[in-house]
């Protein structure tokens, strides 16, 4: 095996590793957003998806999303696979389904049965995911050959489990006491924002795994390529925490923690689309844009919308993931509005995010209400008020408050 | 005897403490409450504006001999003391008995 080979193996395996642990990041930013009643609920569902996810994928998922195309729409499926040369492509796909998956999880938060969670997860990452992904990422896919830009997934992965988020969030309904007989939104703090911002920095960290690790190699013209990667999703990290906290600050009068730890959160989702295909200075206005956008589309979402999402994940993944995906046909150095390409990049990349949208709502929706009219997809009112952790998982997360005996 | 029951700012509590330690009451209680009072803190979380009226504070059980009773309240008063709304209240009632367990012996001797 050739040197470049293992080199350009062994980064895409590294990067594996480093999306895995968004998992753990996803898990703190949901249980520190959300209060302690449910921490256990939401630690299970962010185990299990990635476990059900992991085995799902291998299952079939992998399959769909890129075995040999069918007219361009959907790949050959096949079971268990198997390539001892593909293993790490396998991997790197399956973090990447996870995180898909997973982002559901904030928005239906603390109200929501473990078991359809469950169920949901199998067919977001058989089904849901996969079939869109196919489309953009298989190498034939029909949005690949009409030249859409979507390099590591602002709408592959953070629009597609943002958009099913979002449908999850209706059907299940906001949680009791969010809002007010007359529709005033209530303030339900998170029991921790401790956790919260760890969980923002793993994800930031993991990040540079997501969008530099999609290179898919690293040796040769590669290694400034992901360095330039690197370069332009902490940019726009930064710039969309700045965008989002100077925001919030005027418009509350405090610096606000958890929206600047959001407006992080849009930067990163919002330049994985065009880490590549952008300059530093396009990194910069994409995490502007991001950050401000995420901000206004949380209240939106809450106030007027009336959706409750604990964590903003609608925002956050679905909002800027397309709003990410449209800019890479403004600020793209090849092919840019901005850069003398005109207005044929953007017009293909809103195709791709309407279409990917569509196709996301659509089956997200068939999916959860057969779940809806069957099993059903809340808990019961007094469950809720209790605290999913004990009914749930007959566990407290946190014993000796409270609760212990001593 | 007479219980003192003090509640006070818990950013007043060392004060207080050490102002009952140097007029020689050396034995209390005291535990953490939340209250509804006059005060209301605003807050904002994600967008939304909400006050609460749920105040933090520290409550102070003191059991007292009637003699200690003026000096224990002056020490609170001067020691809890900032001016503005919200330094607390003080609840006076008397006590039947009390007892140690160790000794079993009663009365005041069992509040040393």
């Amino acid at each position: 095996m050739e040197i470049e080979a293992v080199v350009d193996l062994m980064w895409i395996v590294l990067c594996g590793v480093l999306v895995f642990f968004m998992q753990a990041g996803f898990t703190l930013v949901e249980v520190g957003f959300t209060r302690a009643k449910n921490s256990g609920n939401i630690i299970m569902k962010n185990l299990m998806d990635l476990a059900v996810g992991s085995l799902a994928f291998w299952i079939i998922g992998y399959s769909i999303m890129y075995g040999d195309s069918i007219g361009s729409f959907i790949g050959t499926p096949s079971f268990f696979y198997d390539v001892r040369e593909d293993m790490h492509n396998l991997f790197f796909q399956t973090v990447f389904c996870a995180t898909a998956a997973t982002i559901i999880s904030g928005a239906i938060a603390e109200r929501t049965k473990f078991s359809a969670y469950l169920i949901l997860s199998v067919l977001m990452t058989t089904v849901i995911y996969p079939i869109s992904g196919h489309w953009v990422w298989q190498g034939d896919g029909w949005l690949t050959n009409l030249g859409f830009i979507d390099f590591a997934g602002s709408t592959v992965v953070h629009s597609v489990g943002g958009w099913a988020a979002l449908v999850a969030a209706v059907l299940v309904g906001p949680r009791l006491g969010k809002y007010s007989a007359d529709g005033k939104s209530n303030a339900i703090p998170g029991h921790n924002m401790l956790y919260g911002a760890l969980g923002v920095f793993i994800l930031w960290m993991g990040w540079f795994g997501f969008n530099a690790g999609s290179e898919l190699a690293i040796t040769g013209d590669s290694a400034f390529n992901v360095a330039g990667i690197i370069i332009t999703t902490n940019l726009a990290a930064a710039a969309g925490a700045v965008a989002s906290l100077a925001l919030t600050w005027i418009r509350f009068g405090k610096a606000d923690l958890s929206m600047t730890l959001n407006g992080a959160l849009a930067g990163l989702v919002g330049i994985t689309a065009g880490c590549a295909a952008v300059s530093p200075m396009g990194a910069f206005f994409i995490g502007i844009i991001s950050g401000l956008v995420v901000v206004f589309s949380i209240e939106f979402i809450d106030k007027v919308l009336k959706i409750d999402d604990p964590v903003g994940a609608i925002s956050v993944h679905g909002v800027s993931g397309a709003i990410g995906t449209l800019m890479v046909g403004v600020f793209a150095t090849d092919g840019g509005l901005l850069y003398g390409g005109g207005f044929h990049q953007l017009g293909v990349q809103a195709i791709g995010v309407f279409a990917i949208g569509a196709w996301a709502i659509i089956a997200a929706f068939i999916v959860l209400i057969i779940i809806k009219k069957t099993i059903g997809l809340r808990v019961s009112e007094q469950e809720e008020l209790e605290g999913l952790d004990m009914h749930e998982h007959g566990i407290d997360s946190y014993p000796e408050f409270g609760h212990g005996d001593k | 005897m007479k219980k003192i029951e003090a509640i006070i700012r818990k950013s007043k509590f060392d004060e207080v403490k050490k102002a009952l330690h140097e007029t020689g009451v050396n034995f209390f209680t005291y535990w953490d409450v939340t209250g509804v009072g006059n005060e209301k803190q605003g807050h904002v979380y994600r967008g939304v504006s909400y006050s609460t009226s749920d105040i933090q504070r520290r409550i102070l059980s003191i059991v007292v001999s009637d003699e200690f009773l003026d000096r224990t309240l002056k020490a609170i008063f001067e020691a809890a003391y900032t001016g503005t709304v919200g330094d607390g209240k003080i609840f006076i009632s008397t006590i039947d008995e009390a007892y140690r367990i160790r000794t079993k012996e009663g009365g005041s001797d069992s509040l040393n």
